[in-house]
């Protein structure tokens, strides 16, 4: 089986699913000569054609909008929007009208379309290249929100999204699109190479949106992660040897709330992790999921590792991006308890 | 009748890599050819303005024309003024290049082949004016005489930067020398610029507001936006369109349509225009003045398209040469603004190639002093911490209990 990237096995999935559906278009700004600024959709536009894969103006409510146009009619577009910080000006149509759509018209009308957007920080690329906007997406009934933490799932979760009757935001976290990431901003950078999950079979697989995958087994404390945290959370295991189980979301809508449910009634204790700011974030409803549905099994508050209620620095970076040193705090503190 | 079925149009550049630069489609009128028009004209009368291009250097360094004597701005001391701040624009931005090549910044952008543009826009206007620049636009804190150190001081996020490392390299800021905070999001300053004036307006402070944005970025839904909004209300605001063919890979064609000019789409909402040679410093000077004297008198907006190249790739993260032939910057038909000033200069015997040596080395080493400074306060290789809880600092203007709890729990 061959060995990708997290880039390699989206190109791919894109490739798979533009092969064997001619409703599939993709676009972007930079996404069709060039292949986007991350390479994810480079050679697809020779192989293709420039019909079915094409740049577009910079203009992300355009970019939205032309797509749920298209998905009405039954076409299958993925577009891609360059960072998710520049999601904004398509909110309108994402929120509005793709999430919408099927429901207002009493399902006259759909959007299959998918929505990707390279989300999170760790790349030096201050508050306009780092934002991790999901909780934007989630409190929009209508939407489905996943993010891959590798490339095997990558290219799962893509294609499931492709083929999904409804609007799905497909958000990559950047940081780990070549390679695992373990929070040490000077150090290493490890690639996907060595991970198991690096391996991705050719052709056709779907991951099921709407499954959380138990990344490590463990007793003692279950910790929440999706994208990059998820090697955080690994991290903070290996530095402090607790005893958790780390389960990667992978959708957050829908979320696997059994999985969640059956873990921390198990271990009774619980750690949420992600990149976005606190408040109102992911991390809020996970929480509330948690206590209503194991406050009989819980032995110590939930607590949660955010990026601070702050935009996003370039100089305090490391500050700012939840370090595995912060989460083995948060893992010390609540087996304390 | 002809009977054809509906088929898409996806435009692309003239040549990719491998091919030869084709300039052949870029119509280059001659110097010297449109009037200068009344300051009070509207929309209507300046198509010609608009569809042409105003230009004042010919090809052997000679002003010609109405806009060359008409606006002053022959001046022997403003045209050496031009070619030095021009001069310490390229070499800054090559040793900013090389720094972030070193290792020492994170990222870096140049503005090289478009130095005319910002450097002879800021010597027209006048202090309490306010600029609302994209990254692209350094030259107009060169050209404002904005301190090295601090200009510098914001690439390697240390201690002399004003913003205190809170933006990517080259996000400068600076209320001061007329500098609106540039964001990263494209688009949504330009019609922050109609606000500003629009405020200058009801105020009556006299002062005027300038908008920039790219060819590519004119994409936006803002873009769209400031011009209704300044046809509307007739604030005082330039609005720059820096035209200079690329945005990052996508070819001007992308943003353009099938229309002809930024210009005449500015026409279109009712915003007299005007199209210029933007490789052209005299022109530049000469056209930014009338606008400045335009709007200043509260005859209007206006807008400008000013005509260039990027010479750079988009930014250190960004290779041309995966999607434009190597050798286009080389075969731009509108030339070097440096050098087609200096060639100017010294055919009026203002200036000469031993002047012009001198000059970049006594540039070069100011520059690099000062470089050499600045970088004892810190790099990106070798960073100078500032302290973690700056984070907080100006989320609001009173820090709330929520963030001063997140702040001890950071361990401050
Ligand atoms: C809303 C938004 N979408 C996308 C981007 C990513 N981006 C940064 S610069 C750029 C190209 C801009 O081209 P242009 O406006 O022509 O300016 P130039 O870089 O040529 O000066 C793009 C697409 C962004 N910064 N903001
Ligand atoms: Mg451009």
């Amino acid at each position: 089986m061959p060995t990708m990237t997290m880039i390699e096995a989206i190109r791919d999935a894109l490739d798979v699913k533009l092969a064997d559906d001619p409703g599939v278009v993709v676009f972007g700004e930079d996404v069709g000569f060039f292949g986007g600024v991350f390479r994810c959709t480079a050679g697809l536009q020779k192989t293709h054609g420039i019909e079915r894969v094409f740049d577009t103006p910079i203009n992300e409510s355009a970019i939205v909008g032309l797509g749920v146009g298209m998905a009405a009619q039954g076409m299958k577009p993925c577009v891609e929007i360059q960072f998710a910080d520049y999601m904004y000006p398509g909110f309108d149509q994402i929120s509005q009208e793709a999430a919408r759509l099927r429901h207002r018209s009493n399902q006259q009308f759909t959007c299959p379309l998918v929505i990707r957007m390279p989300t999170g920080g760790g790349i030096y690329g201050g508050q306009t290249h780092s934002q991790s906007p999901e909780a934007l997406f989630t409190h929009v009934a209508g939407l489905k929100v996943v993010v891959p933490s590798n490339p095997y799932d990558a290219k799962g979760l893509l294609i499931a999204a492709i083929e999904d009757p409804d609007p799905v935001i497909f958000l990559e976290p950047k940081r780990i699109y070549n390679g695992p990431f373990y929070g040490h901003s000077a150090g290493e950078a490890a690639g996907w190479s060595s991970r198991p999950e690096a391996q991705v079979p050719e052709g056709r697989y779907t991951v099921e949106i709407g499954k959380a995958a138990i990344r490590r087994p463990g007793s003692a404390i279950t910790i929440l992660a999706y994208g990059t945290m998820v090697f955080i959370a690994e991290e903070a295991v290996r530095q402090t040897g607790i005893d958790a189980e780390i389960i990667d979301l992978r959708s957050l809508l829908p979320l696997d709330h059994a999985a969640i449910v059956q873990s921390v009634e198990k271990t009774g204790r619980c750690v949420v992790i992600h990149e976005a700011t606190r408040t109102s974030g992911f991390g809020a409803e996970l929480a509330a999921e948690v206590q209503e549905a194991c406050f009989w099994h819980l032995k110590a508050p939930i607590q949660r590792i955010t990026g601070w209620d702050a935009p996003y620095p370039l100089a305090a970076e490391w500050d700012y991006f939840p370090s595995p040193q912060r989460l083995g705090r948060a893992l010390i503190r609540a087996m304390e308890d | 009748m002809v009977v054809g079925e509906a088929k898409l149009n996806f435009p692309g550049p003239p040549a990719r890599p491998g091919g030869a630069p084709d300039f052949s489609l870029i119509e280059v009128p001659e110097p010297g050819v449109l009037p200068v028009p009344p300051l009070d004209i509207d929309a209507e009368a300046s198509e010609p303005f608009a569809k042409g291009m105003i230009r004042v250097l010919d090809d052997a360094g000679n002003a010609v024309g109405p806009w060359a004597d008409g606006m002053g701005s022959l001046d022997p001391a403003h045209c050496v003024q031009g070619l030095i701040d021009m001069l310490r624009m390229r070499i800054i931005d090559q040793r900013l290049l090389n720094a972030q090549r070193q290792g020492k910044s994170s990222f870096y952008l140049q503005c090289t082949g478009e130095e005319a543009i910002g450097c002879a826009f800021q010597r027209q206007l006048s202090p309490g004016d306010m600029n609302f620049p994209t990254y692209r636009q350094q030259s107009l804190l060169i050209a404002a005489d904005y301190p090295l150190a601090a200009l510098m001081g914001q690439i390697y996020a240390n201690d002399c930067d004003p913003t205190e490392g809170r933006q990517l390299p080259t996000m400068h800021s600076s209320r001061d020398y007329g500098f609106f905070s540039i964001s990263g999001n494209l688009g949504t300053q330009y019609v922050q610029a109609v606000g500003w004036a629009m405020a200058n307006a009801l105020s009556r402070n006299g002062q005027i507001a300038a908008g920039w944005i790219g060819d590519g970025a004119t994409a936006s839904n803002d873009f769209h936006s400031a011009l209704l909004t300044a046809s509307v209300y007739q604030p005082p605001v330039i609005l720059n369109i820096v035209n200079n063919q690329w945005a990052i890979s996508t070819c001007t064609a992308i943003a353009a349509g099938a229309s002809r000019t930024y210009a005449e789409r500015a026409r279109g909402y009712g915003v007299p225009a005007l199209r210029v040679d933007g490789n052209d410093y005299l022109a530049v000077a000469a056209v930014s003045r009338w606008a400045v004297e335009r709007t200043r008198s509260g005859l209007g907006p206006v807008a400008i398209e000013w005509f260039t190249y990027r010479t750079a790739a988009h930014s250190t993260s960004d290779d041309p040469n995966a999607y434009r032939p190597r050798d286009e910057a080389a075969m731009w038909p509108l030339g070097d603004p440096v050098e087609r000033l200096k060639a100017h200069l010294i055919g009026r015997g203002i200036w000469s190639e031993q002047q012009h040596a001198q000059k970049q080395a006594e540039l070069f080493d100011e520059i690099v002093t000062t470089q050499k400074e600045v970088e004892q306060h810190g790099t990106f290789v070798n960073p100078r911490p500032f302290s973690p809880a700056k984070i907080f600092e100006g989320v609001y203007a009173h820090l709330p209990d929520h963030l001063r709890r997140q702040r001890q729990e950071m361990g401050y």
